[in-house]
């Protein structure tokens, strides 16, 4: 394996983006920061590939006209997943594997506030029997916590601590859409959304776009005074049906925390779209109390849909850029209730090869 | 470091047809994806990751639908990409699933690309009016019609050429047990006699909408060590451009030059035309033949490539057989169609394409665009390992 590193990272989130339905008009500024970050120009970048989803931008091709924000004469070697930003990324690092190029800047971009996000997201579902009753995220993500609380692997107030902390942290964010910690009791007062959810046990809906570079080897070193090293980057899906999962768990979390190698991790920043979804990740990517968790405010301060996942690499790798950590982790899911994920590992220790 | 060597060894495919009401989206896939594990020897067992491509979600109102077919694919429990290109999504995708061995990842890799268009209306999918966009009312044939005409009067082309296109894939396709359409008799004057759609595009001249899937197996150099017949991937590449860039040349895009240049140089080849034995070239309106032919360099790009098609030169038996499935105007399931050209390819090299093989095809081209022509994935696969 190559050693990749991220190199560069910029984001936006927003409540509501005045502007097109798709977003693009964020990403100029965007790759423009990225330049800035590493001295390129868009002719150094060997491989673009972004993540968005047509059912978002309500139209077929939406990730077309991102591409004319590239500035595309002379061609570009390029791909869209239509999965978050993280996936984005992953696509890339194995185009830097094969050898073919050597660096890449990932994309990704969405306008929740275009339409109602929670139902939009119930398309999402299976389509033959799920999808016609219109379950929701929310009612979803609700029917996901009480499944814990009924069963004892968490309680209310275990959450209400997630949102408090990550509340509170968010008040550093500039990005950070809801932020203002409170305390536990006071969290608890607050009327009930979806229950067993309140307001704030939910992420907020929220526009925005985010980029990533990659470089390898030498690259990354000539741009980066410390890179962030992708140690262990690794990815899996469980089945999506509600009713045959044991709803408090996430064995694709696990197996791809397993896979990347958690040990050592000192601060990860993981999106749980729900606070008790943060539970459930601590556990399965094996992460004690010792471990920092979402230094940023993570998805309950600003969860932009399709990048959201990619915005938790960029904050893991901001923290090996500064040097305060020298291990950390980035986790991005997709689909309903943790049901696809994906655990990226940073160093900033080069591993060699 | 170098690419791990990569080969195709299972290929299947479903029989296209315009409504598959016997089988769900996941029943599509899975016939595609049974017949191509059966053809590589293996189990989804055996399977490290799956790719799963299509194009727009518009088509079957299903957002993200790899999510909800993840289990019925066999991916629980393994890693799940999906990709989308546009319609180029099935050479993206089979690039994808290659780069995921190349990269010396994972050693089985299966990918799959589908499109159910009877869920939905494909035309106007592609239609949905965009606030400050041109709109692309008619869907894709009005697109392209005036880049049709743009090559006719830039080349000088008679007019019957995009009829003789027509004709060959749709009498090549009756070789073919899983193309959608099998119009017998069909003949230059038939396509000619047929009604105008998009001028100058006939009915006739125009890819049908199909539900179906295709599905490869790609695996490294030990497993394909097992198989009989490995098509070799040699090489590999995808190019995009921008929509609305005022100097685009759309007859003859930049990015399918500079595809074709990097895929040629990467695939150690010189000149195509003596080089490649079968190409399965995405032409979705019967005139992108002569179009293509000149853009990938089989032909000069003043004429020759409606030349080279008016000789013949690209039927069964000529100088490079050109869609001997029948191609994208004989099946037309949008997300699968540029993987049925890298399979089709590499059936080719396999010497496994059945009543269409082209006799002793060593070396074939797979190629699919999409968008307003402006995104290209193309491979090279042979029936030898690459020495490069």
């Amino acid at each position: 394996m190559r050693d990749v590193a991220v190199v560069g990272f910029a984001q936006r989130q927003m409540e509501e983006f005045d502007g097109s339905p798709t977003c693009v008009e964020l990403l100029v500024p965007l790759f423009e920061e990225c330049y800035e970050q590493t001295g390129w120009t868009r002719k150094d970048v060997g491989f673009w590939c972004s993540g968005s989803s047509d059912y978002l931008a309500g139209r077929s091709f939406s990730f077309v006209q991102a591409v004319d924000a590239i500035g595309v004469i002379p061609p570009v070697n390029e791909s869209h997943v239509e999965m978050d930003l993280a996936w984005a990324l992953y696509e890339a690092w194995l185009k830097i594997q094969t050898g073919e190029v050597d660096t890449a800047l990932v994309y990704a971009f969405g306008k929740s506030s275009a339409g109602v996000l929670r139902r939009t997201l119930a398309l999402q579902l299976e389509p033959y029997t799920m999808t016609p009753l219109w379950p929701d995220t929310v009612s979803l993500a609700g029917l996901q916590a009480r499944v814990g609380l009924d069963a004892g692997a968490w309680d209310e107030r275990a959450m209400a601590e997630v949102v408090n902390r990550s509340l509170t942290a968010a008040e550093k964010n500039e990005y950070a859409v809801r932020k203002g910690g409170s305390s536990v009791e006071e969290l608890l007062a607050r009327p009930l959304y979806a229950d067993p959810l309140r307001k704030h046990d939910c992420a907020p809906v929220t526009d925005g776009a985010a980029a990533i570079v990659l470089a390898a080897g030498d690259k990354a070193r000539e741009v980066c005074d410390r890179p962030a090293w992708i140690s262990g980057l690794a990815h899996y899906v469980d089945p999506m049906s509600m009713g045959t999962r044991d709803l408090t768990r996430s064995p694709s979390a696990e197996r791809a925390a397993a896979a990347a190698g958690t040990a050592g991790v000192e601060v990860a920043e993981l999106h749980a779209p729900f606070s008790h979804q943060e539970l459930i990740l601590r556990r399965e990517l094996g992460l004690g109390d010792d471990v920092a968790i979402n230094p940023s405010g993570g998805a309950l301060s600003g969860n932009p849909m399709f990048s959201a996942g990619g915005i938790r690499i960029g904050e893991a790798a901001k923290k090996i850029w500064s040097g305060e950590a020298g291990r950390t982790l980035g986790h991005a899911t997709s689909g309903p209730a943790l049901q696809q994920n994906l655990v990226c590992v940073l160093d900033a220790e080069q591993k060699g090869a | 470091m170098a690419k791990q060597p990569a080969a195709v060894v299972g290929i299947g495919q479903t029989h296209h047809r315009a409504k598959r009401e016997d089988v769900s989206m996941a029943g599509l896939c899975r016939e595609a994806i049974d017949r191509a594990l059966l053809d590589a020897g293996m189990t989804l067992d055996d399977i490290d990751a799956i790719v799963v491509g299509k194009a727009p979600d518009l088509f079957e109102g299903v957002m993200m639908p790899e999510l909800f077919l993840a289990e019925s694919l066999g991916a629980a429990g393994k890693p799940l990409l999906r990709v989308h290109t546009a319609g180029s999504v099935g050479g993206s995708t089979a690039i994808v699933a290659s780069s995921l061995v190349q990269a010396g990842v994972h050693k089985r890799v299966l990918t799959v690309a589908y499109e159910k268009q009877s869920e939905s209306n494909a035309m106007w999918a592609l239609s949905v009016p965009v606030p400050f966009n041109m709109p692309v009312h008619a869907g894709a044939g009005g697109y392209f019609a005036p880049h049709v005409r743009s090559y006719i009067r830039r080349s000088g082309a008679p007019t019957h050429i995009g009829a003789i296109v027509a004709a060959k894939d749709r009498n090549n396709a009756l070789r073919n047990p899983y193309a959608h359409l099998h119009n017998e008799g069909t003949t230059v004057e038939s396509v000619l006699a047929s009604q105008m759609l998009w001028d100058p595009i006939r009915y006739d001249e125009t890819c049908p909408s199909s539900d179906g899937a295709c599905a490869l197996v790609i695996v490294d150099e030990d497993t394909a060590k097992a198989s009989p017949n490995p098509a070799w991937i040699h090489g590999t590449v995808m190019r995009s451009e921008a929509t609305s860039a005022a100097e685009r040349d759309q007859v003859n895009p930049q990015a399918s030059r500079d595809a074709a240049a990097a895929l040629w140089k990467q695939a150690g080849i010189t000149s195509p035309i003596d080089e490649i034995d079968a190409a399965e070239i995405y032409v979705p309106f019967s005139w992108f033949e002569p179009m293509w032919l000149e853009s990938l360099g089989f032909a000069d790009a003043n004429g020759g490539g409606w030349r080279l098609t008016e000789s013949g030169g690209t039927a069964m038996d000529g100088k490079i057989p050109v869609n001997c499935s029948g191609g994208v105007l004989s099946s037309n399931p949008i997300g699968a169609s540029g993987m049925l050209r890298f399979g089709e390819a590499a059936l080719q090299v396999r010497g496994a394409a059945g009543e269409h093989q082209v006799d002793g095809a060593r070396k074939a081209l797979g190629h699919a665009y999409g968008g307003g022509s402006q995104f290209f994935a193309m491979w090279v696969v042979g029936a030898d390992k690459p020495t490069n």
